[in-house]
């Protein structure tokens, strides 16, 4: 094993494991994520055709999971949307690396297919936008646990799955651009603060 | 030990090696960190001294303290319309309150000071998690929601001053060693009323500032809780107080006293019992006010050093 690859292993467990505990008050540093975000742009420059090759989800999971964290984060008017940010790519890359997300994100994966061919007799790609709606709002909600408690891990499922988005949103290069940051420059001049209206 | 009653050498594992290996020396400073000081004396046993060297008053491993933690952060929505600009380095918002009740009659002894945190720091992994799992739902206002809070969370730490009690201390572990075979220390720590009170007062000023300034106190129970938000919830203390040891200020383990029988160290950081053993880190003083213990480190780091100079050139070290 060379260092390179003992390294990008510890990195992806510490940033997965990072995705199990989340919290505001633990925040890990947007230079991991942006390690995640290099491998995977690394990885699509030297495929063929340039194309992100899914380590944990299969090939018809992984076009749900991009379907998903496109109806979590969707492009706007200021910003692409989920998947011009990486996000499938970053979340398969770190389910790959972590039991505790494969269990929360394949568990809740194959309920969703389930769910869609029990009630609407086809996968959820497949269904309408309505049909996408409705199963979604059922478990977006976590108040939608009170009503039905077998909806606890499907829910537990889409509050995993919307953390994750939002981390890799936020740690790419557009949604970085989307929130307005403003650091991580060299200052060549110290203008002060900036006027407060109103003050 | 030498048979004349003073320390003659410091052993040590060369790590690369794994072997033993022995520094004469005319004096002895001891200076690595409150715990690991009292460690170093408690293993360093010999027929003088079966309890560990310099350890006759038998204290070495009491009186450990650490700073008293308490943690709330609030959501103020009037700083959405701060105008964006270059957080870095900021960090503590500019912001520090020293104690202002000194003097006044309070429920609890001492003080403690808060800091602020905040900002538009670069965001990381796990910064909208709160937001998102407290707006929940998706689409282009869960979006908006995550951008607009944006630096808009100010954080608020108390850190204040413990009391010594006797059942907060350190000792070597009777079972577990070290790889070099060298015994651990093992903890015992109960924050007692006092410092309860102080964390229960740091909440509600908190809480009292932020509501005040027109923000909202992010945590609490939530509106509908999971059964994962449940067991956090009953896990929680009350007052919400740092483990032990969590605010890294830990000191007093190997403290100085006039009095020989309660005492390991005199007002120099002599040891009483080894006249050419001495301390100098946060392992001498057994009350730190609620700030950072470096300075009054290095201030009897100072001390101790100036003294040991004018003992050596005296002859008497």
């Amino acid at each position: 094993m060379t260092i390179e690859s003992v390294s990008r292993r510890a990195l992806l467990k510490s940033l997965s494991m990072g995705a199990v505990a989340g919290s505001v008050l633990r925040v890990i540093p947007m230079q991991a994520a942006e390690a995640a975000h290099h491998m995977i742009a690394a990885e699509k420059a030297d495929a063929k055709g340039g194309a992100y090759i899914p380590k944990y989800f299969d090939a018809h999971q992984y076009k749900t999971l991009q379907s998903l964290c496109e109806t979590i984060f969707p492009a706007d008017a200021d910003a692409g949307g989920a998947i011009e940010a990486g996000a499938p790519e970053f979340i398969d890359l770190l389910t790959s690396e972590n039991t505790e997300l494969q269990a929360t994100l394949g568990g809740g994966m194959k309920w969703l297919e389930t769910t869609c061919s029990t009630r609407n007799g086809k996968a959820y790609l497949d269904c309408t936008a309505e049909q996408q709606k409705a199963i979604l709002d059922q478990i977006a909600f976590r108040k939608n646990f009170e009503q039905d408690p077998a909806l606890l891990e499907p829910i537990e499922f889409f509050i995993l799955l919307r953390n994750m988005t939002a981390d890799a949103f936020f740690t790419s290069k557009i949604g970085i651009k989307y929130l307005g940051y403003k650091g991580n420059t060299f200052l060549t001049e110290f203008p002060g603060c900036p006027p407060v209206p109103g003050i | 030990m030498g048979s004349n009653g003073l320390a003659e050498a410091v052993l040590y594992i060369d790590k690369a090696t794994g072997s033993e290996q022995r520094v004469s020396a005319r004096s002895v400073v001891v200076a690595a960190s409150a715990c690991e000081s009292a460690r170093l004396l408690l293993n360093s046993r010999s027929a003088q001294f079966p309890n560990g060297i310099a350890n006759s008053s038998g204290v070495v491993g009491r009186y450990l303290t650490d700073s008293v933690g308490s943690d709330m952060t609030g959501y103020f929505p009037q700083l959405e319309k701060m105008p964006a600009h270059n957080h870095d380095g900021v960090g503590g918002m500019h912001l520090y309150m020293p104690w202002w009740r000194f003097g006044k009659q309070n429920d609890f002894l001492r003080g403690y000071h808060i800091e602020f945190g905040g900002g538009r720091d670069m965001p990381g992994v796990g910064w909208f998690n709160g937001v998102c799992e407290d707006e929940e739902g998706y689409g282009v206002g869960l979006k908006q929601k995550c951008r607009s809070s944006y630096g808009t969370y100010i954080g608020f730490s108390g850190r204040g001053e413990m009391i010594p009690n006797e059942k907060t201390f350190c000792e070597l572990d009777p079972s577990v060693k070290d790889k070099w075979g060298i015994p651990v220390l093992r903890f015992h720590w109960q924050w007692s009323e006092n410092e309860l009170k102080m964390a229960r007062d740091m909440q509600t000023t908190f809480r009292s500032i932020i509501e005040s300034a027109g923000g909202t106190v992010l945590g609490g129970p939530r509106k509908y809780p999971l059964p994962k938000d449940k067991a956090r919830e009953a896990a929680q203390s009350d007052p919400p107080i740092s483990e032990g040891g969590a605010i890294i200020h830990e000191l007093g383990t190997v403290r100085m006293g006039n009095d020989a029988k309660t005492s390991v160290l005199n007002k120099n950081c002599q040891s009483h019992d080894v006249k050419n053993l001495f301390v100098a880190d946060a392992a001498p003083f057994v009350s730190n006010p609620d700030k950072n213990p470096t300075l009054t480190i290095m201030a009897l780091s100072w001390k101790t050093s100036e003294y040991l100079l004018d003992q050596a050139k005296k002859g008497e070290i």
